[in-house]
């Protein structure tokens, strides 16, 4: 009997390694081992629709395919090393699991603040739909909202916590809010849009000290100001899923660095050639860009990604002859993510936060309009809120 | 014949769908999507990966 494919994360980029697989021919067991007790399920409206309504595992499971119905999933269950020598990964209940291919696919967590009386409950992140639940639940009229980030997902919790009725306070250690990403225009406008619905923020500004005996009752930040709140939600990034990689010779500072194939890389410089790491996870050169590996947090990535590494590990197990062809093919995925805060709908290609320059191209930075961004003359990225039709454009200049 | 259905209550008319599968989605001069209901079986593959692209998850492929 074969080893099956083995694939560590039942998220989005898990399921999409194991459809793809199906689509690329490959016939064998597949196994996905999950930390999460769900089927896999879409993040994105955590933060927006889905957070502004009822948030159950229905709203945002996505739909499974009978190409996949003979997967085992191993849910609830955390994979705990992988020996990449002896192919085998162990899961927190002492398993074994013995893979023909490794698909690492283990994500992000969210980042907390590391602050005096950490202890104190009321403290919320937002990476999962347990996160989700726990956070509507608080998410009433009339209480005072405390988001430590304005990053994308600050800024959509922000919409979205204002929409429910709740007075919102914003505090970002940046001049104005997803700054980094949209530049400073299109970053102060997008600031005003939320100070027009309500929103406070406290810019450059960070979070020195929690207040309060058991729950959290305010942050002192570091002018010494004190917000009180009654919910405190800290956006303020993520941590990848790597350690349970360590014994292995590879690269995994900030996410795990692969080759074009989606390959592991190993310290020697060499790929492994049965162990992959896709979504956000996967540190990898995109050339459309540059040659240098990054990890890239936009949804997606996890589908491109997921892919690439299927038709690899689909070509390698089935010992097909184009394999050598599949491995040269060039990978390069255009970065595409969308964001909804109130009736403000961005989308947006490329990797905006490489420009130095960013220069409104179309509309009327008031209303709709389309931002262009580029490093010295080349052309990284673009936004537009609304004007559908002017982003889509430039999409094939990245191709 | 596949038959694809929409959600227009979920639809934010991103358009991701329309580079996979251009010959069944596209966005009108409005912006606002517009798509083929009923496609030819060759087409399933393409329809599948509008299904993958799409933030709201908001295309079905009704059998
Ligand atoms: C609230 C929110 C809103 C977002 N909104 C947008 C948006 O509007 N637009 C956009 O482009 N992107 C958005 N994103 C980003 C997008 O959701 C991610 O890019 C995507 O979810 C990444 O998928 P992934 O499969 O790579 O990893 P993840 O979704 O992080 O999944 C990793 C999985 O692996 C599991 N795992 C980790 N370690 C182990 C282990 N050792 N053993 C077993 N299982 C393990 C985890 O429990 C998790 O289920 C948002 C993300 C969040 C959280
Ligand atoms: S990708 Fe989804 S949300 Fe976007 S236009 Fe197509 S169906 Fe609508």
């Amino acid at each position: 009997m074969n080893h099956p494919v083995v694939i560590v994360g039942a998220s989005m980029g898990g399921l999409r390694t194991a459809e793809s697989l199906r689509r690329f021919g490959y016939l064998g067991p597949i196994t996905v081992i999950g930390e999460e007790t769900h089927k896999p399920y879409n993040r994105p409206p955590l933060s927006k629709e889905v957070l502004a309504n009822e948030v159950t595992h229905e709203a945002v499971a996505f739909e499974e395919r009978d190409a996949t119905a003979d997967v085992n999933w191993v849910l609830g269950t955390r994979a705990v090393s992988a020996d990449f020598e002896h192919n085998i990964v162990t899961d927190s209940d002492g398993q074994v699991h013995p893979y023909a291919a490794l698909v690492i696919s283990t994500g992000l967590r969210s980042r907390r603040l590391n602050v005096p009386n950490g202890e104190l409950t009321g403290r919320h992140a937002l990476r999962t739909l347990e996160d989700a639940i726990a956070l509507r639940a608080e998410l009433v009229q009339g209480k005072n909202v405390v988001i430590v980030g304005g990053g994308f997902i600050g800024c959509e919790v922000a919409a979205t916590a204002v929409k429910l009725g709740c007075n919102v306070t914003v505090v970002h250690n940046a001049a104005h809010p997803m700054l980094r990403p949209l530049g400073s225009e299109l970053a102060e406008q997008m600031q005003l849009r939320h100070e027009a619905m309500g929103v406070t923020f406290k810019l450059k500004r960070t979070v020195t000290d929690l207040l309060g005996v058991s729950h959290v009752e305010g942050v002192k930040l570091d002018d010494e100001t004190v917000l009180h709140c009654d919910v405190l939600i800290e956006a303020i990034g993520s941590h990848a899923n790597v350690e349970w990689l360590s014994g292995n010779e590879i690269d995994r500072n900030d996410g795990i660095l692969v080759d074009s194939a989606m390959r592991v890389m190993q310290r020697s410089g060499h790929a492994v050639s049965n162990v992959f790491a896709i979504g956000d996870v996967a540190r990898f050169a995109n050339p459309i860009f540059d040659q240098e590996a990054r990890r890239v947090e936009h949804w997606n990535i996890p589908t491109e990604t997921a892919k690439r590494a299927a038709s690899v590990i689909a070509a390698y197990l089935n010992k097909s002859d184009a394999y050598p062809a599949i491995l040269d093919e060039p990978f390069k995925p255009v970065p595409s993510f969308w964001s909804d805060q109130y009736d403000n709908h961005l989308l947006a290609f490329g990797l905006l936060g490489l420009a130095d320059k960013a220069t409104l191209v179309a509309g009327d930075i008031s209303g709709d309009c389309v931002f262009e961004y580029s490093r010295g003359d080349q052309l990284v990225g673009v936004c537009g809120i609304g004007m559908r039709s002017v982003v889509q454009s430039y999409r094939a200049k990245f191709i | 014949m596949i038959k694809v259905e929409v959600d227009m209550t979920k639809c934010q008319h991103y358009g991701q769908c329309v580079f996979e599968a251009p010959d069944i989605f596209r966005l009108n001069a409005d912006d606002k999507l517009e798509y083929t209901a009923e496609a030819d079986d060759s087409e399933r593959a393409n329809i599948e990966a509008a299904v993958d692209v799409c933030p709201m998850q908001a295309i079905r492929i009704v059998e």
